[in-house]
């Protein structure tokens, strides 16, 4: 290895790309390539390009403080993570059969409580879960369709196995990164999509919109849909307008609507225009004063009765937040059994609840080796890595546990699998994860890959944009002949050079 | 659409226009300033003076500064963040106001403004005016045309296009106005007649701040008079910054946006554009100096402002029912 990979130390992880030291996986070829020809500083150069499109776009969050808000890019590594077709194809059946199953857990519990009366799931965890919502039993959503988007997050061990490390099945974010991404991907490498079938991303707006569509209410054919946002403030504003604009939709805030004889109303400048579907990207808590949080400024009063009564509907529904809480995530194997019959394609990670007497024992006891999350939160946030946390920190986690055993589960620490990303002017492994984005609607349909999240702090586990994380385009293969196969990848490459030639240097 | 994306069109556009205005003011001063042979400090105060004047802002200077000089007016209205005119912070709103419309405006727009904001944030815009003043306020001008000629290609003719038509010529038609009022409180020097080189310098200065003086010289041919120059920036038909043309386009935006016929109204808003409209139609020159130019502009302002409440009432705001 040559150029930036030189000296890349694979580690005792299971590495993207190399699959010994030294040893190029073969869907990684052509790229290991290219990343060796680049002269001195070309993927720096590449790099401040790309950091520069993004400003110029406004592709950012804000972070405040002081007087006036700085705005940062989130962090972007130029090597992209590529899956082949066939380990795709995989995940895609593990997603689908995953979603198929939550959902009808959530038109389950419900209704008829079936999964709880045969004692699959031990009531008390159902209804202790801070989002579910017993106001919502007996309602019927249209199409039966209750996470319509849904992040589901998936690990790699080192053994490369695909997992499910958690659901995110109430406001997933993230995915108008996906799509920018491969744009400045495109920009900065526009000769490498010349080499890989690289399947596109882009059509996730349409995919969005058409299942918005399929849920209205009424069957309406024809009906008005639009993102409700907490607003400019809000740090994942940048992707509601994106995906408001890709849709080619209204996004609008609570102040923008009104309920009006349990009918919600947008206020325009040729009066009241009545709303079907609402892609919401505010939780529960916050969507209806009237019914939940009291002080929320950011809902619609009244839009859960309009909700109730069927004249609009909700994207996702109200209350699957029960279905993304941990322990229900510990249970998702069994309904996947209980409600299709079917083993799991994708395995959970080993989980152990510290509401089980046993397994709160053997949790107490190994703090120190264990990853311990509560609940119900999520962006990296309420958790323990017991290798890396203090003394004090560690005392922390076991007094909340004993106090809340229901609230808390932990997981043996996962050496996530790792691969090259742009570090101080060379490659060096760093941990990923993957967030495909589900949607549920006539079908269900997943965007090919989805957000890799990339730890950028070396040796740091934890992924999230808000604990120093950055990310990757992911690439999923069409087809993995052209690459794997060393045949027809010398031929694709003799076609492409010829066609280097033509054009200027990327 | 909806009401509050209306209202931040309508803003988005008028701090844009507001920005390009002091930015133009600010370059054509300093160039009268330049011709001038007596540099004495005095006489250079007393120019920068009616700028302040001008954008009303006086207060909030003397709050910040002990005098004025060149320096600390421009520094004042091109980099003060604490001034809410200044030019950093129009371009700052009207790009928080297209924050909050992406879905509206076309990604070229937000591109052309996000660039600007940047370039005056990231000391590149500072470099530039230190370099050299002149050229900075030329540059920025350019940008901000560019967003002017990107918003004509790229966006929808629709409701949000009227809405930022709206703003842009209310805002416009309210800086020609205070524009040739600076001629107004600018005093002749001692021993200076009206009429003589130093009063038709600074017509012309007048003219060149609304990017007026080539299309004056090919409506008006020879001597450069002051009647001429009022006549011009008020009520001429077609120069696009004279205060008709600006009302003119305002009550055409409005019918477009209502549907309802020109000539008639619908509400608040078109009636009173309609009829200060009328007025600029049916005056003369003549006319407006016998009443007096500055009260005649001061009445213009008033009608203006008038105007851009009643647009306020008419399509963005809502009684909480």
């Amino acid at each position: 290895m040559n150029g930036l990979l030189k000296d890349y130390e694979v580690g005792d992880f299971f590495d993207e790309m190399f699959s010994a030291p030294g040893k190029v996986r073969p869907h990684y070829e052509l790229l290991a390539q290219r990343l060796g020809e680049m002269a001195d500083g070309e993927l720096e150069r590449k790099c401040l390009l790309a950091e520069k499109s993004y400003l110029s776009q406004g592709i950012t969050f804000t972070v405040y403080s002081g007087d006036e808000g700085t705005e940062r890019i989130f962090p972007f590594d130029l090597i992209p993570r590529i899956i082949p077709a066939k380990e795709w194809a995989h995940v895609e059946r593990g997603l689908v059969q995953r979603l198929t199953a939550l959902n009808l857990f959530l038109h389950d519990i419900y209704h008829d409580q079936r999964i709880l009366k045969e004692k699959i799931i031990p009531e008390e965890i159902v209804f202790s879960a801070k989002h579910f919502r017993p106001e919502l039993i007996g309602f019927d959503v249209p199409k039966n369709i209750y996470i319509h988007i849904c992040g589901t997050d998936l690990i790699r061990d080192r053994e490369g196995v695909y997992s499910v490390l958690e659901d995110n099945g109430r406001c997933p974010s993230g995915v108008s990164y996906v799509l920018e991404n491969r744009q400045a991907m495109k920009r900065v490498f526009p000769k490498l999509f010349n080499k890989y079938p690289v399947r596109p991303v882009d059509r996730y707006a349409q995919d969005l919109l058409a299942a918005l569509r399929h849920v209205a209410p009424h069957d309406n054919p024809d009906p008005t849909v639009v993102v409700l946002s907490p607003g400019v403030f809000n740090s994942a504003y940048f992707e509601h307008s994106f995906l408001a604009r890709s849709m080619g939709i209204e996004i609008v805030t609570g102040n923008d609507l009104l309920v009006k004889d349990a009918r919600v109303f947008m206020k325009t400048t040729r009066g009241l225009k009545q709303v079907d579907v609402i892609y919401r990207r505010i939780d529960d808590d916050f969507i209806d004063p009237t019914v939940f949080r009291k002080d929320s400024v950011l809902g619609v009063p009244g839009i859960i009765e309009a909700y109730r009564k069927g004249n609009v509907n909700l994207a996702n529904a109200v209350g699957t937040g029960v279905a993304d809480d941990k322990v229900t995530y510990y249970y998702v194997p069994r309904m996947i059994k209980f409600y299709l019959g079917e083993e799991p394609i994708l395995p959970n990670i080993e989980t152990y609840l510290t509401s089980d007497e046993s397994d709160q024992k053997y949790v107490l006891e190994n703090l120190e080796n264990l990853v311990v999350k509560a609940a119900n939160e999520s962006g990296g946030y309420g958790m323990l890595i017991g290798p890396h946390a203090t003394k004090a920190e560690i005392e922390k986690f076991r007094a909340a546990i004993l106090e809340d055993p229901r609230g808390y589960v932990a997981q043996p620490v996962i050496n996530l699998s790792r691969s090259p990303s742009f570090c101080d002017g060379h490659a060096e492994g760093r941990h990923i994860d993957l967030r495909p984005y589900i949607i549920s609607g006539e079908k269900t349909s997943i965007i090919p890959g989805g957000l890799t999240r990339v730890a950028l702090r070396k040796g740091s586990l934890v992924v999230n944009s808000s604990q120093g994380g950055g990310s990757k385009d992911t690439w999923v293969l069409d087809d993995d002949d052209q690459t794997s196969d060393d045949e027809g990848q010398s031929q694709s490459q003799s076609r492409i050079e010829n066609r280097e030639s033509k054009i200027s240097p990327c | 659409m909806l009401s509050r994306v209306a209202d931040s069109c309508f803003w988005l556009s008028r701090y844009i226009e507001r920005a390009e205005t002091n930015a133009r003011i600010l370059d054509v001063n300093m160039q009268l300033i330049l011709d001038f042979e007596d540099q004495a400090p005095h006489l250079v105060q007393r120019h920068w003076q009616p700028v302040l004047a001008t954008l009303e802002d006086q207060e909030l200077y003397n709050e910040l500064y002990t005098e004025v000089t060149p320096d600390a007016v421009l520094e004042f209205v091109t980099f003060e963040k604490k001034n809410p005119h200044a030019i950093v912070t129009s371009i700052a709103n009207a790009r928080e106001n297209a924050r909050t419309v992406r879905e509206q405006i076309s990604s070229e727009m937000w591109e052309q403004l996000n660039r600007t904001h940047l370039y005056l944030r990231d000391g590149r815009g500072r470099a530039d005016f230190t370099d050299s003043p002149i050229d900075f306020y030329r540059r920025l001008v350019d940008q901000l045309h560019a967003f002017q000629g990107t918003t004509d290609a790229t966006m929808l003719h629709g409701d949000g296009w009227d809405f930022l038509q709206l703003g842009k010529y209310l805002e416009r038609a309210d800086s020609t106005s205070r524009v040739l009022d600076i001629k107004y409180h600018i005093l002749l020097p001692s021993g200076e007649k009206v009429g003589g080189n130093a009063d038709i310098t600074q017509w012309m200065a007048v003219l060149r701040s609304c990017s007026g003086m080539e299309a004056y010289l090919k409506t008006f041919v020879g001597q450069v008079t002051g009647w001429q120059v009022a006549e011009f920036l008020t009520l001429h038909d077609e120069f696009p910054r004279s205060i008709r043309f600006c009302v003119d386009q305002l009550d055409g935006a409005l019918h477009r946006i209502s549907d309802c016929d020109r000539g008639h109204f619908s509400n608040e808003a078109e009636r009173l554009c309609g009829s200060l409209r009328s007025t600029l139609d049916y005056t003369t020159i003549g006319a407006v100096f016998q009443s007096g130019l500055h009260q005649f502009l001061d009445q213009t302002q008033l009608s203006l402002i008038q105007i851009a409440d009643a647009i306020t009432q008419t399509y963005c705001q809502w009684k909480d029912e």
